[in-house]
């Protein structure tokens, strides 16, 4: 969506990440989402008096391995305690960074060509998890909450943008740059529906040129999907608000993704006074070169760079071709379409399969080898098994991994040999004379049409190249 | 700095803290605190130029863990703390907002 002539938006965003660690940031307690509420808190993560927090220096190595990816600077850094009451912190205070955050300063460029400056990417524990009974179930109307602390204590870094996207669509295409990021740093599982990844937008409008308006905070944005939406809400609603000769009032506001609207929480006029000081059970955190050098040395390829290393293997790429790339990336199966490739596999095939029966069984993807990749596209390359045959031997590899000559055997899909082929091309020559003779006198349409016919008898079994071959062979 | 801690100060600074002070305590706590601040003119008063902060009376710093477990408490025991409990979590009044 594109806002009413002469006004702009301008966007922040704050994405908190959870690091995939074992453990919590503070205490040896399960980082582990899902396990029964409250079984993974210890006296640290409850905030018992006399408890003492120990930094887990997994947590370190993945938020310099995000600074490195965002071009940001590494350094000393120190841990505050940001003061507030609420029952999700036991302890009435989060530990976060202030001041001295871990990584200051660096940059993400998107695959539209923009760049969007990175404020910096900070170090926090992750609050309790509440769940509010009684009235609507929402927050509004709540009789009494529930409060699990198994997430209370986890990793987090928070991703602070500067405010450089001016349109949804942009956003939508930083967070998702990010979460590619994330993944490929191996700080993040990147999963948004589990609340792995969630985003805070900073939204406020202008007439171009003119200076910042005044911005509100949309909160706990968790999806892509959400996040696109909720910034055209919110941007219309202030420009109508301006528009209409009211001012925007500075505040946080909540998306209801099922209204489609955002709607106040609190205005900013008493929050936002922390108290932050020095979280005095802390000590300096202050990463030598050697840290350093060790977690950079460690990083793979960013998604932009892998992205460019399939598409030079891609000649006259289609746009749904360009699509499938950024699928392929996007979900890490991009070594394992190269390899394919490298084995002489053609680059669209393997990239289409990746793209959408690889993508669609993604939680099994430990199933498959690269080697039973590679075979089962290659059978299909060759004519030893159609297409719908060869994606039924991924999707068995897939869910029961296995050998996939033997798959294909055990499913009877090597019995449709040239010769039953030839028998069934044989018999649909005498059924359909006319078409036949049409097809003989240099209509090449009409080799669909046998295809077709072909396809339907064999229940999709026969290879499409392969019933060509059969008909060029007896025209 | 100069001390100028003002009794608005010191009312604001408890309404965060969720203190209830009396009239009577304001006025003591604005005098006290206001000593503690002045002890700081005493530093500020210093040339400091090029001197770093301390950040921590101890020297130590990267004081860190490995990331491995260790034994959470068991729930039962988590629970038995707690006022009042529902479905294993813990159960609280009702909330007005939402998290900062």
């Amino acid at each position: 969506m594109t806002l009413r002539d002469g006004w702009e938006m301008v966007i922040g965003l704050e994405v908190h990440t959870e690091l995939k660690t074992s453990t919590k940031m503070f205490c040896g307690c399960a980082n582990e989402f899902g396990s029964e509420p409250n079984t993974n808190v210890c006296p640290v993560c409850l905030g018992l008096p006399g408890s003492l927090p120990v930094l887990n220096v997994r947590a370190v190595d993945l938020a310099m391995a995000i600074g490195f990816a965002l071009h940001s600077t590494i350094g000393f850094s120190t841990f505050h305690r940001k003061n507030y009451f609420y029952p999700d912190m036991p302890k009435d205070f989060q530990i976060s960074q202030y001041d001295l955050p871990i990584n200051s300063g660096g940059y993400l460029d998107l695959p539209d060509g923009s760049r969007v400056t990175i404020e910096r990417a900070h170090l926090e524990e992750d609050t309790g998890k509440s769940t509010h009974l009684g009235g609507s179930g929402r927050i509004h109307g709540a009789d009494r909450s529930l409060v699990d602390y198994n997430r209370s204590g986890v990793p987090l870094v928070e991703i602070v943008s500067g405010p450089d996207i001016r349109s949804s669509a942009q956003a939508r295409g930083y967070a998702s740059e990010l979460r590619g990021i994330l993944i490929a740093t191996g700080a993040s599982d990147g999963r948004m529906e589990e609340g792995s990844m969630r985003i805070d937008a900073n939204v406020s409008v202008r007439r171009p040129g003119d200076p910042l308006g005044t911005r509100c905070e949309i909160k706990n944005l968790n999806s892509l999907r959400s996040l696109h939406r909720a910034i055209d809400y919110e941007a219309a609603r202030q420009v109508e608000l301006v528009e209409g000769g009211a001012k925007v009032r500075q505040e946080t506001r909540h998306w209801d993704e099922h209204l489609g609207e955002t709607s106040t929480m609190r205005t900013k006029e008493e929050a936002e006074d922390y108290r932050y000081f020095r979280e005095p059970d802390l000590v300096d955190l202050v990463p030598d070169t050697a840290w350093q050098e060790r977690i950079r040395a460690g990083l793979g390829a960013m998604p932009a760079e892998r992205r460019a290393t399939l598409l030079a293997r891609l000649t006259d790429p289609t746009p749904s071709q360009l699509d499938a790339l950024e699928v392929v990336v996007d979900l890490g199966f991009d070594d394992l379409v190269l390899a394919a490739i490298d084995a002489g596999v053609e680059a669209p095939l393997a990239l289409a399969r990746a793209a959408n029966e690889l993508a669609a069984a993604i939680d099994d993807i430990a199933n498959l080898t690269q080697d039973a990749f590679i075979a089962t596209l290659t059978m299909e390359q060759g004519g030893e098994l159609s297409a719908t045959q060869a994606k039924t031997v991924l999707l068995e590899l897939l869910a029961h991994a296995g050998d996939p000559r033997a798959i294909a055997a055990a499913k009877g899909f090597e019995q449709l040999s040239s010769d039953s082929l030839g028998e069934t091309v044989a018999a649909l020559i005498t059924q359909y004379p006319d078409e036949w003779a049409r097809f003989r006198d240099g209509d090449e349409k009409l080799a669909q049409f046998f295809i077709g016919q072909v396809m339907k008898l064999t229940k999709g079994q026969a290879n499409g190249k392969a019933v060509i071959a059969e008909l060029q062979s007896r025209r | 700095m100069a001390s100028s801690l003002r009794r608005e100060d010191v009312a604001k600074v408890a309404k965060l803290a969720r203190l209830t002070l009396s009239e009577a305590e304001l006025d003591e706590f604005t005098a006290q605190l206001g000593q503690v601040l002045e002890h700081a003119n005493d530093i500020a008063a210093l040339d400091l130029e090029g001197v770093v902060a301390t950040a921590h009376p101890f020297g130590l710093i990267n004081v860190v863990r490995a990331d491995e477990r260790r034994a959470s408490l068991a729930r039962d025991d988590v629970l038995a703390m707690a006022p009042d409990t529902q479905d294993g979590r813990f159960a609280v009044p009702r909330i007005m907002g939402e998290a900062p």
